[in-house]
């Protein structure tokens, strides 16, 4: 690979002033579970090479997985460049990066044979409370290796491990179908087996009864989960820089403004440990950090590649991230939601009727740039004078991001927990969104 | 090259095996607001095995072709580790053939600076439609593929495959609202697809600025007209991927539910999932087992008389043979998905479908739509409110959501006016997205739908 990075590179600066290579090579080990059984092993192979040249002022990109012809990556790299994006930034010259241990050999060693019986015991745990269940799960093992070059003699190279499990469970009565799951993902360490069969199983029982709930505006909290799959997307666009400089975002020229509750804090974080969103450096070799994004409620800052910085007069902020095939742009590290000082306890006792959210569908399928989200509330609970008494079907939950984050906002959470491997949040909970039930 | 896949397939012992391997190159340009912000080519080649022993599968992906042999022999070994009882595959035909495709007008030969010029032009006709534009985005692409694929009982098919698409996209803003609309166009071999969508990319921006001043919907329940686009997404994302055999053939009691000769519908209801249809980007000649393509009616006259089929779920469930095991890429295995899927078209004009509803919603289009077994939810891109018999004004946030199998039950008309809808972008299942579809019906109407609203 390094005899290829090299030649791409030295070929490509005869013929501009700019260029960087980035190298992928990665292998995934899914071990996929269905119907209470070991169904699949695979094993993904993946290596290939992007280019990124900056010629007579304009960015040209081209990628491959054939690493036979390093001339034609930079044939093709040149041959769009008269046609690219007006380049807003240099390479950096950074090669020293924090040491931050985003590789762990326990993962990287674990055999299949330990994933398959880490997960045909998850599935016998609980099958053992219910028998009629139909479990999956799936085990997936990931290790990567990242390495950028530039003409600017700036990069580095890292080696990553991520571990992931998740567990699923599906009951059928009649046609009414009750399908739970959840997921943990560690860069450092295996997940905690047990918690994830304990969740299965709580929200089992939670929902062995349906009932039905009001159409109308009522108190309604999310989960860790439920916030994930409802408003993160929104955020995480509010925050793009890319949106931000388009003027798209609903954030957009409001830095230092109060545009959420005073209590709310939320960062990105590229140096978390246990995080799978961690590493020493972005994709174009930026050093990571932490970023407060909402500080007391005040926007804090926006998310940056080199290019989008650029266009903002801004500096990155180490948050390029890319896939192979595509040229860097702003995403995101691992986002935290700073704990507040309610109980969920103490949340669902003020409740006489309202929604604890947990697991929504299409959310996503809406107006998200605006902070709109109306999603199917695929796993939720009513509330019923401080408890929780029945799962609601048909049920969708509806309201805006920013206005909820703001003047809606009734309580945080006192524990923040991670969803996956990227976001660690609190309960939240809202005075006031829209419901409507069948 | 064949000669050392057939090589390579000889030496596994397995139940079954079957060698991908796949080039492909691809073109992209996108714009964001005002400029170009990317432009780049991407190349592939890559390969993958797939081993069945004992009803267990083991399945390897690879880049470097010279992995092959080892691929093979780690295939089986992971096949061999998972599989506990017997292997079942229904019996397809061994075929060797060559599938030459070509394109009506071929995006590989026109220059980028044409390809960008005419871009340059739509892009220019979003922003001038209407002051109320904040940014823009638009996204063309265009992918040629050389598949092979062969197996251990003698098939080898060499098929090439194209697609082209291009998203137009508006974000309108008016103090702190944001509002946004878009046109999606897909084909799998035309680049003429592009020539001439000036009038319907001048609609997407005047779509953005009046949901600018659209109340939100009031959320409760409807009757609904949905128009083609939206009905054929519905179709798809709630019923047709139920109708994917790997939901339901180890799952014994949804077996139960959906029983074939299962009513779900009314006499008025016909449900088609075909890649044997011409030139449609869920079109084929074989699947990625090697199975020939069908026409495979789902549900015929309301009644559940059929499903889609692997050559695993039709064996375990002792059905034909469909040929909708498809994979987006050699990076993954073939697993059950549908292709052109539609209603058949009925009776009723739309001024019938509409005359007789005192308050309902026209729902057209859709953002998206996200399906988990029975439940549904989907977001119509534009919709108006129906008052007495009429189209009224325009509404924002219709989310519709429901029990499959209730809303099938509750479509009450089908029109006559069936349209075919390729978009750009794909279909998503599991890890697998975006996967070539597309999706078709006529206008139907639907009562007791729930619509999320404030």
């Amino acid at each position: 690979m390094d005899a290829f990075l090299n030649s791409v590179l030295e070929r490509a600066l005869r013929r501009t002033e700019a260029a960087e290579v980035f190298a992928l090579v990665s292998q995934e080990t899914p071990v996929r579970f269905e119907a209470n059984r070991l169904k699949s092993l695979q094993t993904r192979e993946t290596r290939g090479v992007a280019l990124r040249v900056i010629k007579d002022g304009r960015i040209g990109f081209a990628s491959t997985t054939r690493l036979d012809d390093p001339q034609d990556l930079v044939d093709s790299a040149l041959e769009v460049a008269p046609f690219g994006a007006e380049a807003r930034f240099e390479f950096p010259a950074v090669r020293e990066y924090a040491e931050l241990s985003v590789y762990d050999p326990a993962i990287a060693d674990l055999t299949i044979e330990k994933m398959v019986d880490a997960g045909k015991a998850m599935i016998a745990q609980v099958r053992e409370e219910t028998p009629d269940i139909l479990v999956g799960a799936e085990l997936r093992r990931e290790v990567t290796m990242i390495v950028i070059h530039n003409s600017a003699g700036g990069g580095g190279s890292y080696h990553q491990t991520a571990f992931s499990a998740a567990l699923s469970a599906n009951l059928v009565r009649g046609t009414d179908i009750l399908d739970v799951y959840e997921w943990a993902e560690s860069s450092c360490g295996l997940v905690d087996f047990d918690s994830l069969v304990r969740a299965v199983m709580d929200k089992i029982r939670l929902a062995e009864r349906n009932v039905p709930i009001s159409t109308g505006q009522m108190p309604v909290i999310f989960t860790p989960k439920g916030f994930a799959m409802t408003m993160l997307e929104s955020l995480r666009l509010g925050f793009n820089g890319k949106t931000v400089v388009e003027g798209a975002s609903p954030l957009a020229g409001k830095l230092g403004e109060q545009m959420f509750d005073s209590r709310l804090c939320l960062w990105d974080d590229g140096q978390v440990a246990e995080s799978t969103a961690s590493a020493p450096f972005d994709d174009e070799g930026v050093p990571t950090r932490r970023t407060f994004l909402i500080d007391q409620g005040k926007v804090h800052a926006f998310l940056y590649d080199l290019q989008t910085a650029g266009k903002a007069g801004a500096r990155s902020t180490g948050n390029a991230t890319r896939s192979l095939s595509s040229p860097p742009s702003p995403g995101t590290h691992a986002w935290l939601i700073g704990p507040g000082d309610a109980s969920l306890d103490e949340m669902l006792s003020g409740i006489n009727e309202g929604l604890l959210v947990d697991q929504t569908m299409g959310a996503w399928a809406g107006n998200v740039i605006g902070g709109e989200f109306s999603g199917n509330v695929h796993l939720g609970y009513k509330i019923e004078k401080g408890e929780l008494v029945g799962r609601v079907k048909d049920t969708m939950v509806t309201g805006n991001v920013y206005t909820a984050l703001k003047e809606g906002l009734e309580a945080i959470g006192d524990t923040a927990y991670w969803v996956g491997g990227s976001l660690r949040v609190p309960h939240l909970m809202f005075k006031s969104l829209g419901v409507a039930s069948k | 090259m064949r000669e050392r896949i057939e090589a390579a397939l000889r030496r596994a012992r397995a139940d079954y095996i079957e060698v991908h391997i796949e080039e492909s190159e691809h073109t992209r340009i996108r714009y964001r607001g005002r400029e170009l912000e990317e432009i780049g080519r991407t190349t592939h080649r890559g390969g993958n095995v797939r081993a069945l022993v004992k009803g267990g599968w083991g399945f390897v992906s690879f880049n470097d072709l010279e992995r092959l042999e080892a691929s093979v022999d780690l295939a089986v070994r992971q096949a061999r580790l998972v599989g506990q009882e017997t292997s079942h595959l229904a019996e397809v035909e061994p075929v060797v053939d060559h599938v030459p495709f070509e394109f009506v007008r071929d995006p590989r030969q026109v220059s980028l600076a044409e390809k960008k010029r005419l871009l340059d032009h739509y892009n220019d006709l979003l922003w001038s439609a209407s002051p109320a534009v904040q940014t823009t985005q638009v996204a063309y692409h265009d992918t040629f593929r050389r598949l092979v694929f062969a197996n251990s009982e003698g098939s080898y098919i060499e098929q090439e495959r194209g697609d082209i698409g291009a998203i137009f996209l508006t974000v309108a803003r008016k103090n702190g609202d944001v509002q946004q609309a878009y046109l999606s166009r897909g084909t799998p071999n035309d680049y003429g697809f592009l020539l001439d969508l000036d009038e319907e990319v001048v609609a997407v921006t005047k779509r953005a600025e009046a949901l600018l001043s659209a109340p939100q919907v009031k959320g409760g329940i409807y009757t609904v007209i949905a128009d083609p686009k939206l009905a054929g997404i519905f179709v798809h994302e709630a019923f047709g991927h139920l109708s994917e055999s790997d939901f339901v053939y180890e799952n014994e009691r949804l077996k139960e539910v959906l029983v074939l000769g299962q009513r779900f519908g009314g006499e008025h209801l016909n449900i088609v999932d075909s890649a044997t249809l011409p030139n449609l980007r869920g079109s084929y000649k074989y699947d990625d087992e090697g199975t020939p393509a069908s026409k495979t009616y789902l549900i015929k006259e309301g009644v559940l008389v059929g499903r889609l089929h692997s050559r695993e779920t039709a064996a375990k469930m002792s059905e034909p043979v469909t040929g909708n095991a498809r994979a987006i890429s050699y990076r993954f295995p073939p697993i059950v998905r549908m292709t052109n899927t539609y209603i058949e078209p009925g009776q009723v004009s739309f001024e019938e479908m509409i005359g007789d509803i005192k308050e309902g919603i026209y729902a057209k289009a859709s953002f998206g739509g996200q399906t988990a077994m029975e439940m549904f939810t989907f977001s119509a891109a534009e919709a108006y409110m129906i008052r007495n018999g009429e189209l009224a004004e325009m509404v924002r946030g219709v989310n519709l959501s429901g029990n499959v199998f209730d809303t099938l039950a509750n479509i009450e008309a089908v029109g006559n006016d069936l349209e075919m809808y390729q978009s750009s972008q794909g279909c998503g299942k599991g890890e697998q997205a975006p996967l070539p579809v597309s999706t078709g019906s006529p206008h139907i109407r639907i009562r007791n739908v729930v619509i999320g609203g404030d």
